[in-house]
């Protein structure tokens, strides 16, 4: 690995490429999350290797890459979920508002309602619709109107007018779209302040999913969102950054590219990710 | 040379009625494997019918036990019974849900926690006679219960205590892993995330695995004659150091004597105990019915 200038923030653009070490610093934005050298394992394998890079605020940013390249283990790590499973280990350094959410004494419960998730496929609490969006609001000791938090989470996350005539129904009725976003109304309910989601529409039909791009485009004017997605279609389309990960020889994933996702598509600085998005790899 | 490999020859033709004869061979036996269970059951539940319908009567379920056969009846061993299954239940169910909750949703997957889930399954499957010597040596003798429905409660409590926490366990498991992930992403804790998504999704299947696991107490007659309760009994339980008797007790008693008659009234006491059991079954039966029809993952 060589060894990289670590920039202050606010990061300016003039970032050397080095072959080994991509260094990804997207310039004159405010960086929400900054991911230092993290390596993240399960058991004895290493699922991301050495990866460093900064999330800017109130912008979608993407992480693309073939599969086992560690997309997913990395979105994990910036809320502490990767923990979740037995055995796992994590080391590096993940600074969210400039502070270390792996540092010793950090509550991950709090970690999580600041970063919230939402996942593969849907997950809705076999509740009411309105005991999904209630319950985080309810656990992190709300103190307002219940009804009207929920009803301003439904409609920003454009599910409210499907519905408001039964908020007391069974959250598994809903369509697979439907329950992804109440889903997502359920995590900025409790009013994160980056959204992580982990292949939000890969259990969706294409117009639930446009439905989804939109309303990410929609919530990025007020949270930070990051977006694990297979579809570099789905990156090219939404996201303001993107991040391509790729599979090294011992199974680690590490990232190759980070930038602007205009210039990672249409001029990608290293050729592995060239041949990534052209079809060649993956 | 040589021909095609899927050409039907005749010595292809050949094996394949072998082949079809040995399937229905198979099923034949696999039917018959399956019938003998029924047929043994049913078996069962005929002769003690014919022994034992006829003697059914409230007069019987209402009547104390007694010398003569013709007027003895299961009122304090049903009444023993119901007593013993119900503090059985206040003691094993709660210990039983909180250890499966430790084990399933709290436990670090470390050595200590797979000594205890090792030994936990073998008492499974310890003899429940080993379980009433246990009884009689510390709630009899070292805690000086006496032979009363407590002692008898709280040894069944042990022999039912390691297939509730399996079985409670179970019913956790039903839970898919996404909704415990969905509820620690918003910021809950381990406990709210257990107390307000995992157990009330939980909840019908572990109620129908542990009504299953508390069924088995009913039918214990090894561990309480070990402890010592009585075989005749003219009074009804009043309170949990009363002394008692059981329903299987009971039966054993009545079988065991020489006149017809008892035997008529041991088969009338089986109907009894018969329908308790199936009584408990059906609950479970109908609560996994119920929770099934309601959600889908």
């Amino acid at each position: 690995m060589v060894s990289q200038e670590r920039p202050s923030t606010p990061v300016q653009v003039p970032v050397p490429r080095v072959e080994a070490g991509p260094v990804c610093t997207p310039g004159e934005e405010e960086p929400v999350i900054e991911v230092r050298g993290l390596n993240a394992w399960y058991g004895g394998f290493r699922a991301v290797k050495d990866i460093t890079l900064t999330v800017p605020r109130r912008r979608i940013t993407a992480i693309i890459g073939p599969s086992g390249s560690g997309k997913s283990t990395l979105i994990r790590c910036l809320n502490r979920m990767h923990e979740l499973v037995p055995g796992t280990r994590v080391e590096g350094e993940v600074l969210f508002e400039g502070q270390d959410i792996y540092a010793p004494g950090v509550d991950p419960v709090e970690v999580r309602s600041r970063i919230g998730m939402v996942f593969q496929k849907p997950n809705p609490f076999p509740k009411s619709i309105f005991e999904n969006v209630a319950f985080g609001l309810r656990i992190n000791g709300y103190r307002g109107d219940l009804r009207e938090a929920v009803e301003r989470s439904l409609r920003a996350a454009a599910l409210w007018d499907e519905v408001k005539d039964k908020l007391g129904q069974n959250a598994l009725r809903l369509s697979g779209g439907q329950q992804q976003r109440l889903c997502i109304a359920r995590a900025i309910a409790v009013e994160p302040e980056v959204v992580l989601m982990d292949e939000p529409c890969s259990a969706l039909d294409p117009i639930a999913t446009l439905k989804i791009e939109d309303l990410m485009r929609e919530l990025s004017q007020r949270y930070t969102i990051v977006i694990v997605t297979h579809n570099m279609q789905q990156a090219a389309r939404v996201s303001d950054y993107t991040a391509v990960l790729m599979m090294d020889d011992d199974r680690a994933g590490y990232l190759v590219e980070f930038g602007p996702t205009r210039e990672v598509f249409t001029n990608p600085r290293d050729h592995r990710t060239e041949a990534y998005i052209t079809g060649r790899i993956g | 040379m040589t021909a095609p490999a899927l050409s039907k020859t005749a010595e292809w033709r050949h094996r394949l009625l072998r082949r079809h004869i040995v399937g229905a061979v198979a099923a034949v036996l696999l039917r018959v494997a399956a019938v003998a269970g029924i047929a043994a059951l049913v078996l069962l539940l005929v002769v003690v019918a014919r022994d034992g319908l006829d003697r059914l009567s409230w007069d019987f379920i209402t009547s104390y036990p007694s010398r003569f056969a013709s007027q003895a009846g299961i009122r304090s061993a049903l009444l023993g019974s119901l007593w013993v299954l119900g503090l059985t239940a206040a003691f094993a169910v709660p210990v039983g849900i909180g250890a499966a909750i430790y084990l399933e949703e709290f436990a670090p997957p470390n050595w200590l926690t797979r000594i205890i889930e090792t030994n936990i399954n073998n008492l499974a499957g310890v003899p429940s006679i080993v379980y009433g010597l246990l009884g009689l040596a510390l709630f009899v003798r070292a805690m000086e219960l006496g032979r009363s429905v407590l002692a008898g409660a709280l040894t069944l409590s042990l022999v039912v205590l390691p297939i509730v926490i399996v079985s409670a366990r179970e019913g956790l498991r039903t839970v898919p892993p996404s909704i415990r992930e969905a509820s620690l992403a918003l910021g809950a804790t381990r406990w709210q995330t257990v107390w307000h998504q995992v157990l009330p999704a939980a909840l019908a299947p572990m109620m129908t695995g542990v009504i299953l696991a508390l069924s088995r107490a009913i039918g214990e007659t090894a561990p309480l004659i070990t402890i010592g309760a009585l075989l005749f009994v003219p009074f009804d339980p009043h309170g949990p150091l009363d002394s008692f008797t059981v329903l299987p007790i009971q039966i054993f008693n009545w079988v065991s004597r020489p006149q017809p008659a008892f035997h008529q009234a041991a088969a009338a006491g089986i109907i009894v105990l018969l329908a308790v059991l199936l009584g408990m079954n059906a609950i479970a039966i109908a609560i996994r019915y119920w929770s099934e029809r309601r959600r889908q993952w």
